[in-house]
């Protein structure tokens, strides 16, 4: 009846019994305050089954904030054991303990943090700035969302029902075979990301048809937004590298639950082609996370910058040459397999390319700031932070690029410190970037901006003590995932210092916290009436701050770039002819097939295959259901809009 | 077709999804030409496949497509009981294609020749069965949709549906005729 499922699942080393007891307290805190403010009904109706792309976002970025807060957690735990667990003392970590924290680590960091926070930022910004109501499939929005939630959740549970993964955040067999790990950790690992990943590729073709159907009369592909282009090309890549995470995903699954051999070291299974597919997903990957900070970085230069983006048309090549490219380097992350120097050269040269488009970025904004007239706000201050960082992260990935340098450096620290200097320093900024700099449109006020630079050169310094020790230390020989080291080696002082890093970090995490609760606090004063608090350039800004539900109440066509910009300039404050409005209704099933999803998969980590079976049954109910539902949308009538519009003080 | 099916955002997004199927499937093909010698010593393709049976199933497959198509035309005309007829026997061919599928799994796992045995037959079943899955879930689709379309007597929102149903009908078709090629015939015959 339970499958593999027994008491042992629940017993816990003391390491993981402190997480569980935080998980658990945070929990009760929140089941109490809920029920003590009598916020149930409310958090169910307004926010668990809404379809309003706007509200989705915020469940995005709350769900990914969280996870990057766990995701932390796990990386200063990985600091200190590397900074204590020298010569004759272990650390507080055993080996086990420790290559689950890594392994749980990177899969939070990208699956849960960086991509919810991505599509997060999607959800708020891509309609309001192609001057849309809605997105273009609302149900199929809030089903993403909550697939990728409950993949979350699931890798929550295995902190404690059984075990998270020990075998790396991308499970390279055989290792992750059955015959080297047993246990349920990596099935954990597969269904989480299965559920997380289908959840991901609909959003991707549901904001793809968004952008490429959806726009405001007149604004043509090429006056489009930067950050629409951005999100145009990731959402390409997602509809083309996330099927295949899907496909070897489901064939590890396969060789582990029912004795197929793919992957295996036997039977002709061949671990190489899983290593190769893996990447083929995961380079494309990166750059599904990278280009929306891209387009961040280009809406907050251009706006603080009071100047039209430089550049524009070469931005948008520069965008297609890096989602075309991000498919043919693949191989660069195993360089050491012996394909043979031909094929690695090819390789190699074509992940070298792709520094150009990125530099063509990187001088577009530059040229952007020039002569222009700069206001140095916390948005900003990320995006300087962002090209310091940056350019040092790509002159290294470049240095890498070089097989023969790659033999040295391939699973060395330095290898670590240039992917972390690309996400910490492009993504992560990126997005803290758009956090801010958007944060006024969806919420109605701004973020203080005094906590808002002191968490930001928190993150700056601490960022810079904590990865240029790892560079140092991977030329002396570093590897990655080590939980233990001989003191003669001479690593432990660059480890302590990264470790101090690592605490600033955590200082700048403290500032965001107490960033976001200051400015609830006093969000009286810092009001965003006007709809457009940063002189902004593009659409979103010419609705209230927040929105109403329909985003705006008229559709005049736009014919510039810069389409807020020049309505301000011109003047023109369009006759408002005020009409009933069509919106997505509300709806309970996302949020019940994201748990039948969940029971699916936790069905299969622990092999009761009659949940799984149910689950399945009851997953094909629910869509057959919604299938057979014609009443999905429900209207605005005209004069409640004119009201919204009359108290809200909308300015387009 | 009229313009407002053609333009609809939902047919378009059907076909973005059909893509992302079809890369779906790529990574399966391209698994099973790695991995389509690794026998470890068990049959290859040629000792256990049954052309004549594939053949079969191709053609059944292949009329099942025809018949989707002019259901979907008569649909379009607004004629509730052709479209029945039609897709009705697109749902029999299809699961007898279905039917024929599962009878040669069970035949080679009794002979010993399951998705156990070798990498080459993991891969075998895999990509076979997804397709034959795929081919499920259609069915499931079919016998849900049409009925209930014509009941209702054909508006543009069932139009639109039914256009959905039968590009992936379709598209199950041009999958299969590359089963058919890379798996069996390349496996017979080389």
């Amino acid at each position: 009846m339970l499958g593999r499922l027994n008491f042992d699942a629940l017993h816990h080393g003391t390491v993981e019994m402190v997480g569980i007891a935080s998980m658990f307290g945070g929990l009760i805190l929140a089941v109490t305050a809920l029920t003590y403010f009598k916020r149930w009904k409310w958090l169910w109706r307004v926010w668990l089954t809404s379809t309003d792309p706007k509200k989705i976002g915020v469940m995005y970025i709350a769900t990914a904030l969280f996870m990057l807060l766990r995701g932390a957690v796990d990386a200063g735990m990985m600091r200190t054991q590397q900074a204590i667990s020298v010569g004759d003392s272990t650390g507080f970590l055993n080996p086990d303990q420790f290559q689950q924290v890594f392994s749980a680590h990177g899969t939070i960091m990208i699956f849960f943090a960086a991509m919810g926070l991505m599509f997060g930022l999607i959800n708020w910004i891509v309609p309001l700035q192609i001057g849309a109501r809605d997105v273009a499939f609302p149900f199929l929005n809030a089903t993403s969302f909550w697939l990728f939630f409950m993949g979350a959740m699931l890798v929550n549970t295995s902190l404690v029902v059984g075990e998270f993964s020990a075998a790396g955040w991308l499970a390279y067999p055989p290792l992750s075979e059955l015959a080297y790990s047993p246990s349920v950790g990596v099935d954990y690992w597969i269904w989480a990301l299965q559920i997380a990943g289908v959840g991901s590729l609909l959003a991707g073709i549901n904001f793809l048809v968004t952008i490429l159907r959806m726009r405001r009369l007149g604004m043509t592909l090429m006056k489009m937004p930067m950050f629409c282009w951005s999100v145009l090309g990731t959402t390409t890549l997602i509809i083309f590298a996330f099927p295949i995470l899907t496909a070897t995903l489901a064939m590890l699954a396969l060789d582990r639950s029912f004795g197929m051999h793919f992957f295996t070291s036997y039977y002709g299974g061949n671990p190489m082609m899983y290593v190769n597919l893996i990447w083929a997903w995961g380079h494309p990957e990166v750059y599904i996370l990278i280009l929306p900070a891209f387009g961040v970085f280009s809406e907050v230069v251009a706006t603080f910058s009071r100047k039209r983006l430089f550049g524009y048309t070469s931005m948008v090549w520069a965008i297609w040459a890096i989602v075309f490219l991000s498919f043919i380097v693949w191989l660069h992350h195993f360089f050491t397999m012996g394909a043979g120097a031909n094929v690695n050269a090819f390789f190699g040269v074509m992940t070298m390319a792709i520094a150009v488009p990125t530099g063509v970025k990187v001088f577009n904004w530059l040229f952007t700031m020039y002569r222009g007239r700069i206001r140095f706000t916390t948005p900003m201050l990320w995006f300087l932070g962002f090209v310091a960082t940056f350019t040092i992260g790509g002159m290294a990935g470049v240095l890498m690029a070089v097989p023969p340098a790659d033999f040295q450096l391939h699973n060395s620290l330095f290898l670590v410190a240039h992917f972390h200097t690309m996400i910490i320093g492009g993504v992560v900024f990126g997005y803290f970037a758009g956090l801010t700099y958007w944060f006024p449109k969806i919420f109605g006020f701004k973020l203080n901006e005094r906590l808002g630079r002191y968490a930001f050169w928190c993150w700056l310094v601490g960022f810079l003590l904590a990865f240029i020790p790892l560079y140092i230390l991977g030329f002396m020989g570093a590897t990655r995932r080590l939980d233990h080291y001989d003191a003669s080696l001479g690593w432990q002082q660059l480890f302590i210092v990264a470790g101090v890093g690592v605490a600033i970090i955590g200082l700048g995490l403290f500032f965001q916290v107490l960033q976001l609760i200051v400015s609830i606090k006093d969000r009286h004063k810092n009001l965003d009436k006007t709809g457009d608090p940063w002189d902004g350039r593009t659409l979103e800004w010419s609705t209230a701050s927040p929105p109403p539900v329909y985003n705006f109440a008229s559709l005049s066509a736009v014919d510039d770039r810069d389409a807020f910009w020049a309505m301000k300039r011109a003047r023109v404050k369009p006759a408002i002819k005020y009409e009933a409005i069509e919106i997505a209704k509300n709806t309970s099933l996302p949020i019940i097939i994201g748990a039948l999803a969940f029971t699916f998969g936790f069905g299969f980590v622990w092999h009761m295959y009659w949940l799984v079976a149910l689950s399945f049954a009851a997953l094909i109910t629910v869509i057959a259901w919604r299938a057979s539902d014609d009443a999905t949308e429900y209207t605005v009538p005209a004069s409640e809009v004119k009201r919204i519009e009359l108290a809200g003080g909308n300015t387009a | 077709m009229n313009d407002e099916t053609l333009n609809s955002k939902t047919v378009f997004g059907f076909w973005v999804y059909l893509m992302t199927d079809c890369i779906l499937f790529a990574t399966l093909f391209a698994t099973f030409a790695v991995l389509r010698h690794s026998t470890y010593g068990g049959p290859s393709g040629q000792e256990i496949f049954s052309l004549p049976l594939v053949l079969a199933m191709t053609l059944i497959l292949l009329t099942s497509s025809f018949s989707a198509g002019v259901g979907l035309l008569a649909a379009r005309r607004g004629e509730g009981r052709q479209a029945l007829a039609w897709f009705g026997l697109t749902f029999l061919l299809g699961a007898a294609f279905l039917t024929l599928e599962i009878r040669e799994f069970v035949h080679l796992t009794a002979e010993g020749h399951s998705w156990r045995a070798s990498a080459f037959l993991s891969s075998f079943f895999t990509l076979v069965g997804t397709h034959g899955a795929h081919i499920s879930s259609g069915l499931i689709w079919m016998a849900v949709l049409v009925p209930r379309s014509v009941q209702r007597g054909l508006g543009s929102v069932d139009l639109r549906r039914l256009t959905c149903l039968t590009l992936f009908w379709h598209f199950l078709d041009v999958v299969w005729i590359f089963i058919f090629t890379v798996v069996y015939l390349m496996g017979v015959l080389s």
